[in-house]
């Protein structure tokens, strides 16, 4: 049954482009995006549960390094080390106070760090010219591959979310995974076991910030244009969404949710002005019948269904 | 030889209150040390300063003669000192082979061979050794929050085993668990404690199983060590009838 999910959704993704204009292909390229960056805030908030709203702070740090280094010429290649490299160490550095505290207090540090990021890359013009922002950034090429079209840039992003995807999977079925899942539930058991939570606090945070910088890596390509504010906080209630909706802790949340927050509201706008209330009405409504999100409602349908075909029969 | 557990004038008050005042015992290899007294007597606190989840306001523990004092709990796993808790403390989400792969699986190797090497850690005939040894074969593959609670509490107990501690703590592991399965528990212990040469400290209200289980037993009341001695003398020492009974 997974398997065959699994494959059509690919065959769907890498068929999908064809049909489309090039703003459905935008949007598909921005769906593969932000959910490598959802990907990184599930594997912390998600797996390991601790909760961060600065995950739009990583993304932003990634685009922007991307942006000043390929309009200097740089290589893509450069910006998605150098941005990988920068939100692991930034974002271990942003797990301590996890060390100390949890829950909404977390949250509340995690967002004050977001909008610390967010004022520096706004003020800060003799780095990242400010409100002005950085335009003409390139797409890349890989061995003559020009990914200059929004169709080929979208196989990138496909491509680059296929990495991401495997390194999660990987990641989450190591005794990593497992010792994730026991910091979450329960660290006081969980380091009488010899888990070491502190360090593995800090890893979660580290490892899905530097998942947010690869995202930012190629949302300054797909957009060719950044300004600080397209990564205000705002961004990471967004992520935090697209991590709930889609089911948190579940492997394929992120792109699930990042599916219904990119995608959704387009489809809403033959609603014209209506379609952020409908949006914001169907969110209110899932989560309120549906904590787990739309996988963990897929799954109830899936054991009950069974169960409600026997006693109909 | 120096003990393998060595508690010095131990003292942890909350907020003023003293909730271990003074304690002081040791326990040797090879050992099964029962540890009884009354409600709040300041049996956990004790366990929990030993393991270091709490901080002792005063006082040493040593192991093997070092001093252990500021060292994190997954520090002092990691020596080889297991525990469980009084509240029964299970990955419910997890499979009860994956609850006994996580109790193992830091003791093998470093974070990177943890993440790069096979996802059972090298465990998985270790763990088939602690399913079967528990009785807990037909349930290997399930949720451990599907479990009834006794099977919870082997599986607790089980965890705690997985990484052939020489030194468990083990708090009310009897609690709440019906008298056949008891026994069977009581069993378990004494074989690990007789070929495993692992050392116990037990605390328990079930009176039967401690004095079946222990081969020495420490009164505790009001965080004090009232009386020590074999389960024979405890049973009829008149200050522990009285810290029971009251005057
Ligand atoms: N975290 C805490 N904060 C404040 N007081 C505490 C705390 N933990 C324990 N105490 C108090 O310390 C005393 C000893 O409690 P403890 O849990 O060690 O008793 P116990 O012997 O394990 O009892 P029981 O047999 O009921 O488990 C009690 O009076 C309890 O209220
Ligand atoms: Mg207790």
């Amino acid at each position: 049954m997974r398997p065959v999910l699994l494959f059509v959704g690919v065959a769907l993704l890498i068929a999908a482009p064809f049909g489309l204009k090039p703003y459905g292909i935008y949007l598909l390229s921005l769906w593969a995006v932000m959910t490598i960056a959802a990907i990184g805030l599930n594997l912390t908030l998600g797996y390991a549960g601790q909760i961060s709203l600065a995950q739009a702070s990583f993304v932003g740090i990634g685009a922007y390094t991307a942006a000043l280094l390929t309009t200097q010429g740089w290589p893509l290649g450069a910006a998605f080390a150098l941005a990988a490299l920068l939100c692991f160490v930034v974002g271990w550095l942003l797990g301590y106070p996890a060390l100390r505290v949890a829950h909404h207090y977390l949250a509340f540090v995690t967002l004050s760090f977001a909008t610390l990021v967010f004022l520096i890359l706004r003020n800060e013009e003799w780095l990242t010219k400010g409100v002005y922002g950085i335009s003409g950034i390139p797409r890349p090429a890989l061995l003559g591959w020009s990914t200059k079209a929004p169709q080929d840039f979208y196989f990138f992003c496909l491509g680059v979310l296929a990495l991401a995807s495997i390194a999660a999977w990987w990641l989450l079925r190591s005794p990593w995974g497992r010792a994730f899942t026991a910091l979450r539930e329960n660290p006081i058991r969980a380091s009488s076991l010899g888990i070491d939570t502190r360090r593995y606090t800090l890893m979660a945070f580290a490892i899905g910030s530097a998942l947010g910088g690869v995202a930012g890596v190629l949302y300054a390509p797909l957009v060719q244009f950044i300004e600080p504010t397209a990564f205000t906080p705002g961004l990471s209630f967004n992520l935090l969404l697209m991590v709930i909706v889609g089911g948190a802790g579940r492997f394929f949340g992120p792109f699930l949710g990042a599916a219904v927050s990119v995608l959704l509201p387009e489809w809403l706008r033959f609603s014209e002005g209506l379609y952020l209330m409908l949006y914001a009405v169907f969110v209110m409504i899932l989560l309120a019948f549906f904590p787990s999100g739309l996988l963990g409602l897929a799954e109830r349908l899936r054991t009950s269904w069974p169960r409600s075909s026997k006693s109909a029969s | 030889m120096a003990a393998l557990l060595e508690v010095r004038e131990l003292r942890k008050s909350f907020g003023g209150i003293g909730a271990v005042n003074g304690v002081s015992f040791a326990v040797h290899a090879g050992e099964i040390l029962g540890l009884i007294g009354p409600n709040g007597s300041g049996k956990s606190t004790l366990f929990n300063c030993i393991l270091g989840q709490l901080a002792p306001s005063s006082g040493e523990v040593r192991i093997d003669g070092r001093p252990i004092g500021g060292m994190r709990p997954c520090d002092l796993n990691r020596l080889g000192i297991g525990r469980t808790f009084q509240l029964l403390q299970v990955f419910p989400q997890l499979s009860v082979r994956e609850n006994l792969l996580l109790a193992g699986q830091e003791h093998e190797g470093g974070m990177w061979s943890r993440l790069f090497g096979p996802r059972d850690a090298g465990l998985s005939a270790a763990a088939n050794r602690m399913i079967d040894f528990f009785r807990l074969a037909a349930l290997a593959e399930e949720r451990a929050g599907a479990l009834s609670y006794g099977q919870q509490k082997l599986l607790d107990v089980a965890m705690a085993f997985m990484a052939g501690p020489r030194l468990v703590l083990l708090d009310e592991p009897a609690g709440g668990v019906n008298p056949t399965m008891l026994g069977g528990l009581r069993e378990r212990l004494k074989a690990i404690n007789e070929t495993g040469r692992s050392t116990f400290v037990v605390i328990e209200h079930n009176m039967e199983f401690v004095m079946s289980l222990c081969t020495r037993i420490l009164v505790l009341a009001e965080g004090r060590i009232i009386a020590e001695g074999a389960p024979e003398a405890i049973r009829n020492d008149r200050a522990v009838i009285e810290a029971y009974l009251g005057t």
